[in-house]
């Protein structure tokens, strides 16, 4: 037995022992989800159990060192964990823009003490972050952005204001793009990181199209921030930045864009019912879900493509941007054909039987997919410039 | 198996892509075309490929071939496609050779070593209308004395007119059987036509042709298997072709939004075209990875691979539909010239869309296999 599968043994054993039946179950509503953080209310004991077993293992973020409360892991042994967890179906024990994005951020431009001190809460998930990037003047046009800090010597005033905040109203901490110098536009920000708690946030859920609030504006008026709570350089956060926003659409890109991978057709026509030569009874949209399900089937190759490329240095660095670019247009596509096939049914908002309006709420949801994390046209620009090198774009 | 060109692969298209971009450019279909040819594809060349051992690429090496995979071969096809290269290539390395090397026996032997030696072309002749539905072949094999009686027509049999062998699906009494019809057998009837493309493929006639029972591919009415093979690894063929067409049609587009000046500007300039270009480049690099990750299947014997082929063939003919499409388009008035190569891209991606089941016949196997 090969390293790996004895690697694959003691996890599937592992796995076994510790995770709970309800933590095998698919994700129903919103509270499923652990996000962990200081306000943190555990939806069921089985929930709890799974996060606490995840973390002393260091299984919530696997392959994290150690001593940043992660596992270890090698990217083998990772995709290892992954698989096993699939095919179990497990739920993620802690999901968080610590995991996703912070931590990312901290591990390739932050001091050893800012590593131990910021990962390990998060890999435990006693810290719940947010990212305060988007302004409202400063959406696709990012490096514009206003709030400012001012130095005060041993720590920054800042004021002004961010938007698209996910999350801010029950986040612990925020990580956040500020000016600290007016006369430069991409070397004039920092990447600031302070408590959500401080003197001067306040934070005011957007109702969006969805009739969900997961976004917030968020409000600084004379927020202090110590001088030693920034990742990278004073007025380099931009680079942080950047990172951050290639490393998202990787993610995006390697988790499925596409949303879920299987085929839309044959869940349709199980609840659509089939006609005496057994096809999805309704030809057209059978032909649509069908068009549909080769592109599905074609972006998981893509994605597969696309993954083992990123990994080993072959891909063009600006690829990130078609897949999310294709990703996110074919998730939409996804969401219309689920409403098409759900009929008046899925137009209902609030009713038990559709869990209160999943289907429509989902749909209008994915509108924001090829917004946020960069719009699509935006990425359309930056392949026709970065990949085409078509002139003056 | 990660989904890209190992280091062996990678050497192998950094030999054919410049051999093929001499030897065989769009000049050379020209060549052919404008002297009204009558073979459908240079005979030289067709010596030159042997010289490389292309011909026999699949071919066992038991017998007399490299014993490659569909990865390989997909790397050769998308260079002919780039090129618009007129190749027995595709019927003759791939899908005759898939077949053939599925059903072993007598007529492998015969012709698997003949096709690595570049001394026979092959043709299949399964199609029996103008649209593809292998699943209807109305050709029948009757038993008559020691072999078959074959009647039937066949259609869009590409290099039908001079092959030295066509493969032929007909129907027994308990399926589907293969049979591998000489050049000289008397009965056939070949009828060349000129398609959009300047290639050439024969309407067919099997009038009461007699085979004798070993010219039977492999069993009598287990033929649909090996049918199975042949179009599988044909489909996939015709679509890592169309990922060349779709790509050289994009780069030649790409290359000219740089170069031409309107108002004062490259158009390569305006956002309007920007988008669609890059909007293109993503279908083209989506379909490239599903054509590999079909083939990667094949050449793994996953059973998975079925789907994958007809995701790759219309998922292909979309992106490189799409290539063409907007390749005439940007091109503005020149696309629409003969002079121009870009049209050529254009009318070979519309036969190799048809070839072997088109966008929607592929679709529609999707929602099959998918069970609606």
């Amino acid at each position: 037995m090969s390293d790996l599968d004895a690697f694959r043994a003691e996890v599937r054993g592992w796995l076994e022992a510790n995770c709970p039946a309800e933590m095998r179950e698919p994700i129903r509503e919103e509270g499923d989800v652990c996000w962990g953080g200081r306000n943190w209310v555990f939806k069921n004991d089985a929930q709890k159990a799974w996060l606490e077993a995840c973390v002393s293992k260091g299984y919530t973020v696997p392959d994290w060192p150690k001593a940043y409360g992660g596992a270890g892991l090698t990217p083998e042994q990772t995709k290892v964990f992954k698989q096993e967890m699939k095919r179990i179906h497990a739920r993620s024990p802690l999901d968080s823009f610590g995991i996703w994005m912070l931590g990312p951020a901290l591990l390739q431009f932050g001091t050893e003490e800012q590593k131990v001190e910021y990962l390990n809460p998060i890999a435990r998930g006693e810290i719940r972050w947010c990212q305060g990037y988007s302004e409202p003047g400063s959406g696709s046009d990012l490096v514009s952005l206003q709030t400012f800090g001012e130095d005060k010597g041993d720590h920054w005033v800042v004021n002004g204001s961010k938007i698209w905040t996910s999350y801010a109203d029950q986040a612990d901490w925020i990580f956040c793009l500020v000016r600290t110098d007016k006369t430069n536009k991409y070397q004039g920000i920092t990447f600031m990181l302070f408590d959500m708690a401080s003197k001067g946030v306040t934070t005011k859920p957007i109702l969006l199209i969805s009739g969900n609030s997961p976004f917030c504006e968020t409000f600084f008026d004379d927020v202090e921030v110590p001088k030693t709570q920034f990742i990278g350089e004073i007025n380099r956060g931009w680079d942080v930045a950047k990172y951050l926003l290639g490393h998202e659409r990787e993610m995006i890109s390697g988790g499925g864009a596409g949303g879920d991978m299987v085929s839309i057709g044959s869940a349709f026509a199980k609840a659509f019912g089939k006609n005496a030569a057994g096809e999805l009874d309704d030809p057209i949209l059978r032909a649509e879900m069908a068009a549909f399900d080769v592109d599905v089937f074609a972006y998981r190759a893509m994605g597969e493509r696309f993954m083992d490329m990123w990994k080993t240095g072959r891909a063009h660095p600006a690829s990130s941007n078609m897949m999310k670019y294709v990703g996110t247009e074919l998730n939409k596509r996804r969401h219309e054909l689920v409403m098409s096939g759900g009929g008046s049914e899925a137009l209902e908002w609030d009713s038990e039987e559709t869990k209160g309006g999943a289907r429509a709420r989902g749909w209008l949801r994915t509108k924001a997919n090829s917004i946020e994390g960069g719009t699509s046209e935006v990425m359309l620009n930056v392949i026709a410039k970065r990949i085409l090198d078509l002139p003056g774009a | 198996m990660p989904l890209y060109h190992n280091d062996d692969q990678a050497m192998l298209k950094d030999s054919v892509a410049p051999f093929v971009a001499e030897q065989a450019p769009v000049s050379h279909l020209r060549k052919l075309r404008d002297s009204a040819d009558a073979t459908g594809f240079s005979r030289d060349l067709w010596a030159q490929f042997t010289e490389m051992g292309l011909p026999g690429m699949l071919v066992p090496e038991a017998h007399g071939g490299l014993g490659m995979g569909h990865m390989e071969a997909g790397i050769v096809l998308e260079e002919i496609g780039r090129n618009l290269t007129p190749s027995p290539f595709l019927s003759t390395s791939v899908g005759a050779v898939a077949a053939l090397a599925k059903a072993g026996g007598t007529q492998a032997g015969r012709w698997l070593p003949a096709i690595a030696s570049g001394e026979a072309i092959i043709a299949l002749a399964i199609d029996e209308g103008a649209k593809h539905r292998p699943d209807r072949i109305a050709t029948t094999a009757t038993r008559a004395g020691n072999g078959f009686r074959l009647d039937g027509k066949k259609s869009f049999v590409l290099h039908g007119h001079i092959a030295d062998m066509s493969i032929v699906a007909a129907k027994t009494d308990g399926g589907i059987t293969l049979f591998a019809v000489p050049k000289d057998a008397k009965g056939v009837t070949a009828d060349p036509r000129r398609l959009v493309d300047s290639s050439l493929a024969s309407h067919v006639t099997l009038d009461g042709v007699e085979v004798d029972a070993d010219a039977v591919i492999g069993e009598v009415d287990a033929g649909g298997e090996i049918l199975d093979a042949l179009l599988a690894a044909t489909r996939t063929g015709a679509a890592a072709e169309m990922v060349g067409v779709g790509q050289g049609a994009m780069d030649m587009t790409v290359t000219y939004l740089k170069e031409r000046k309107q108002f004062g500007k490259l158009i390569g300039e305006f956002q309007g075209l920007q988008h669609r270009a890059a909007h293109l480049y993503g279908e083209m690099e989506v379909a490239r990875a599903t054509v590999m990750k079909a083939q990667q299947l094949l050449d793994e014997g996953n059973e998975g691979a079925k789907l994958m082929v007809s995701v790759a063939k219309a998922k292909a003919g979309r992106a490189a539909n799409l290539a063409v499409r907007e390749g005439v388009q940007m091109h503005g008035g020149i696309g629409m010239t003969d002079e121009y190569d870009i049209g050529l891209y254009m009318k070979r991606d519309r036969a190799l869309a048809e070839y072997m089941g088109d966008v929607h016949y592929h679709i529609d196997q999707v929602a099959r296999m998918n069970g609606y």
